[in-house]
C-alpha cells in the first residue's frame, strides 16, 4: 500500500468491523528481565461479546490488556485488533484503530486539570478537529449522562468526584469516540456492591445498545456471573480455558474449581440464580 | 458508498417538507455538515433515515437535535438507528462544560481574602508545629529509649554523606569564580595578592554555609516534604499514630537533628573545597603557588570568620529541615499537593535562609567580628 493510500484510509471514516474476531492474540510472550509473565498465550475475542478475563494476582491480566492496546510491546507473538497487527507497528504509528477502541483504566485516569466534560472532549478534539465547539459540548454532555452521571457532573473536576463517579467519568471518556471495542480494567473494584451492580448493568446496557465488544478484566465474581458472555482464565502464563462459566465448571483444573467453587464463588452463583428467578416471572408476564 | 454524511430538504407534493439523510452518520463525518444542519430553518414533517448507511450515537444525537429544533417524524430508521436514538434522546442539557468563573471584580478580592486567611492559618499552624516539636523533644529527653538512633544515622547519611559530591563540585567552582573574578578587579589596584583574603574570608563567613544551605534545601528539604507528604497520603502517618508512635518523634525529630548536625560539617567542607578551588586558579593564573595560598589563608583569615560560619550553619539546617517537615505534614488530599508543598518547602527554606543571613551579617559586624 502506498503512502497516499494510507493517508486517505486514515481520513476516510472507518467502516464498522464485520469480522468475527476483533481481537486475536497468538503466541504472545511477555518477559520482564528473567521473569516470564506470558508464555505462548493465545486468545480470540468474538465480536459483540463481553469477555471476562480472570486470573490470580500477578498472572498478567493487565499486561495482556496493555499488550493488546499497544502500551506494552511483547517479546514475541502477534496481536491483531480489527484485523490490523498491533505488534508489527511502531509505538506511535497511526494504525487507524485507536479511534475505534475506548479504554477505562483502573483509577479512571482522568486528566485532573480538566473538567469531566473537557476530559470527554479530549479524544474528540484529537481525532476530529473539524467538529465545532457547540457540537463538541453537546456530545460531551450526552456522553456523560449516558454513563449514568448527573448532568452537573460535566463541569466538575475529577477531584470533586467520588470513586464510583470517577469510573463513570472514565467510561464517558472511553465512549467518547463511539468505539466498537471497550477495554475495562477492574471497573467494579473499590465500588460498593450497589454501585458495582449498577456499573454492571450499565456495561450490559451499553454493550447491547451500542453493539460493543467488551474486554473486561475483573476479580468480581458477581460481574462474571451477571454480564460476561464468556470468561477467559489466565493461569500458568497462558489462557488455560475460555468459555461460559458452566463450561469452565465442567473442567477439572484446580485453580478454576477453587475460584468458582470457593465460598465467594458459590455465593455469587447463588445470587445469580436468585436474580434470574426474579426475572423469570417478569419475562413471562 | 458515499464518503460523507449528506442531507437534502425536499418539498413534497402532498404538503410538508421532508429531510432525507444519507451516507454514514458517524462521529467522523458529522463535523463536516454540523454547521449546515444548524443553519436550517423552518419546520419539517418527516425525517427520512432510509438512506443512512451507518450510524453511531453522535449521528443519533444529531438527528435528535434536528427533531427537537424543527419537529418532524422519523421514518425508515433501522433497528440500530432506532436503538441509538432511544438511548440518547433524553439527554438534553445546557450545563456549561467548565465551572462558572466569577467576574474579575469579585474574584480578585475573594482570592486576596483567601490568601490573608491562609497566612493567618499558616502562622498558627507553624506555631503549633513548633510546639509539637518542643513537646516531642521533651518527651524524648524523658524517655531516651524511644529515640530513633538508626533513623538519625540514616538521615545523616542522606543529608550529609551523599551530598558531599555535589556540594564539593559546587564549592570548588565557586572558589574558582571568586578567585578569578576577584583577581581581575583587584589587579586594577595592583592588589591581586588580596585575592587570598577575598576567597578565604568570603567562603568561611558567607558563601560556604549559604550555598550549602541552598543546596541542602534543594536536595534534602524537598525530599523531607515529599517523603512525609507521600506518607501522609498513603495513611502511613495515621497508621503510626494508631500504633502509638508519634510521627513527630519518628519522622520529624531525626530529620531535624540530622540537618542541624550535618550542616556545620557540610558548610565547613564547602568552605575548604572553595579555598582549594581558589588556590588552584591562583596557582594557574596569578602566579601564587598553591601552598603559599593556603599558608596565607591561615594568616589573613581571622578565626572568628570560622565561628561566624559555624554558628550560622546549624540554624540554617534547622530552618531547612523545619520547613521541609512542616510542609510535608501539611499535605492532604491528592498527589498534586505533594508537588505543591515540596515547592513551597524549598522556596520558604531558601528565602528564610537568605533573610536570616542578612541579619546575621549585620549582627556579627556590630559585635566586632567584622
Amino acid at each position: 500500500m502506498s503512502e497516499e493510500d494510507t493517508a486517505t484510509a486514515e481520513t476516510r471514516h472507518l467502516a464498522r468491523y464485520r469480522g468475527d474476531y476483533p481481537i486475536v492474540v497468538d503466541g504472545l510472550v511477555n518477559r520482564f528481565g528473567s521473569q516470564t509473565v506470558h508464555e505462548d498465550l493465545s486468545l480470540k475475542v468474538r465480536r459483540g461479546e463481553i469477555i471476562g478475563v480472570v486470573g490470580g494476582s500477578g498472572t498478567g491480566k493487565s499486561v495482556l490488556m496493555r499488550s493488546i492496546i499497544g502500551l506494552q510491546h511483547p517479546s514475541e507473538g502477534s496481536i491483531e485488533v480489527f484485523g490490523r497487527s498491533i505488534t508489527d507497528a511502531e509505538p506511535d504509528q497511526n494504525l487507524g484503530v485507536r479511534s475505534r477502541w475506548g479504554v477505562l483504566f483502573q483509577g479512571g485516569a482522568l486528566f485532573s486539570t480538566l473538567t469531566v466534560g473537557e476530559n470527554v472532549e479530549v479524544p474528540l478534539r484529537q481525532f476530529y478537529p473539524d467538529i465545532e465547539d457547540e457540537l463538541l459540548h453537546e456530545i460531551a454532555r450526552y456522553k456523560v449522562m449516558l454513563s449514568g452521571l448527573p448532568e452537573e457532573a460535566v463541569s466538575k473536576y475529577p477531584s470533586e468526584l467520588s470513586g464510583g463517579m470517577k469510573k463513570r467519568a472514565g467510561l464517558a471518556r472511553a465512549l467518547a469516540l463511539d468505539p466498537e471495542l471497550l477495554f475495562l480494567d477492574e471497573p467494579t473494584a473499590g465500588l460498593d456492591p450497589i454501585g458495582a451492580a449498577a456499573f454492571d448493568r450499565l456495561t450490559r446496557e451499553l454493550k447491547e445498545t451500542l453493539g460493543l465488544t467488551v474486554f473486561l478484566i475483573t476479580h468480581d465474581l458477581d460481574t462474571l456471573h451477571e454480564i460476561c458472555d464468556r470468561v477467559a482464565v489466565l493461569a500458568d502464563k497462558q489462557v488455560i480455558a475460555v468459555g461460559t462459566i458452566e463450561e469452565l465448571l465442567a473442567l477439572d483444573h484446580p485453580w478454576i474449581q477453587e475460584y468458582f467453587n470457593g465460598p465467594r464463588g458459590r455465593a455469587a452463583l447463588a445470587s445469580k440464580e436468585r436474580s434470574s428467578m426474579d426475572k423469570q416471572p417478569k419475562a413471562g408476564a | 458508498m458515499s464518503i460523507g454524511a449528506e442531507f437534502s430538504v425536499e418539498e413534497r407534493e402532498e404538503g410538508g417538507t421532508r429531510v432525507v439523510l444519507s451516507g454514514p452518520w458517524l462521529v467522523s463525518t458529522i463535523g463536516a455538515i454540523d454547521q449546515d444542519l444548524r443553519a436550517l430553518q423552518g419546520d419539517y414533517s418527516t425525517i427520512d433515515l432510509t438512506h443512512i448507511e451507518e450510524i453511531d450515537t453522535v449521528g443519533a444525537w444529531t438527528i435528535c437535535a434536528l427533531v427537537r429544533d424543527h419537529g418532524g417524524e422519523i421514518i425508515g430508521a433501522s433497528d440500530r438507528a432506532q436503538r441509538l436514538i432511544n438511548a440518547v434522546q433524553g439527554f438534553t442539557s445546557q450545563e456549561p462544560i467548565q465551572p462558572e468563573v466569577l467576574p474579575i471584580w469579585q474574584r480578585v478580592p475573594a482570592l486576596v481574602g483567601k490568601e490573608v486567611v491562609g497566612w493567618a492559618k499558616g502562622t498558627l499552624d507553624v506555631i503549633g508545629f513548633l510546639g509539637q516539636i518542643v513537646m516531642a523533644s521533651g518527651s524524648l529527653l524523658l524517655h531516651p529509649g524511644r529515640f530513633r538512633f538508626r533513623a538519625l544515622v540514616r538521615q545523616m547519611e542522606l543529608v550529609g554523606v551523599s551530598a558531599l559530591g555535589i556540594v564539593g563540585l559546587m564549592s570548588f567552582l565557586i572558589g574558582i569564580v571568586i578567585a578569578q573574578q576577584g583577581a581581575v578587579q583587584l589587579q586594577q589596584f595592583g592588589a591581586e595578592a588580596l585575592t587570598v583574603n577575598l576567597v578565604g574570608r568570603i567562603t568561611l563567613r558567607e558563601l560556604g554555609v549559604l550555598m550549602t544551605a541552598i543546596m541542602v534545601a534543594g536536595r534534602s528539604g524537598s525530599a523531607f516534604a515529599a517523603q512525609i507528604g507521600t506518607m501522609k497520603l498513603t495513611e502511613e502517618v495515621d497508621a503510626m499514630r494508631t500504633i502509638g508512635i508519634s510521627p513527630v518523634e519518628a519522622l520529624v525529630i531525626p530529620r531535624i537533628l540530622a540537618s542541624v548536625l550535618m550542616m556545620p560539617l557540610l558548610g565547613f567542607y564547602s568552605a575548604v573545597v572553595a579555598i582549594i578551588g581558589g588556590a588552584v586558579i591562583a596557582d594557574l593564573t596569578l602566579g601564587i603557588p598553591f601552598f603559599t595560598f593556603l599558608t596565607r589563608i591561615k594568616e589573613v583569615v581571622p578565626l572568628y570568620d570560622l565561628y561566624v560560619g559555624m554558628i550560622k550553619a546549624p540554624v540554617f539546617g534547622l530552618i531547612v529541615a523545619l520547613s521541609g517537615c512542616y510542609q510535608g505534614m501539611q499535605v492532604q488530599g491528592n498527589s498534586e499537593q505533594v508537588g505543591l508543598r515540596t515547592t513551597m518547602a524549598v522556596v520558604q527554606a531558601i528565602f528564610a535562609v537568605i533573610v536570616l543571613d542578612a541579619f546575621f551579617a549585620v549582627f556579627f559586624t556590630e559585635i566586632g567580628w567584622g
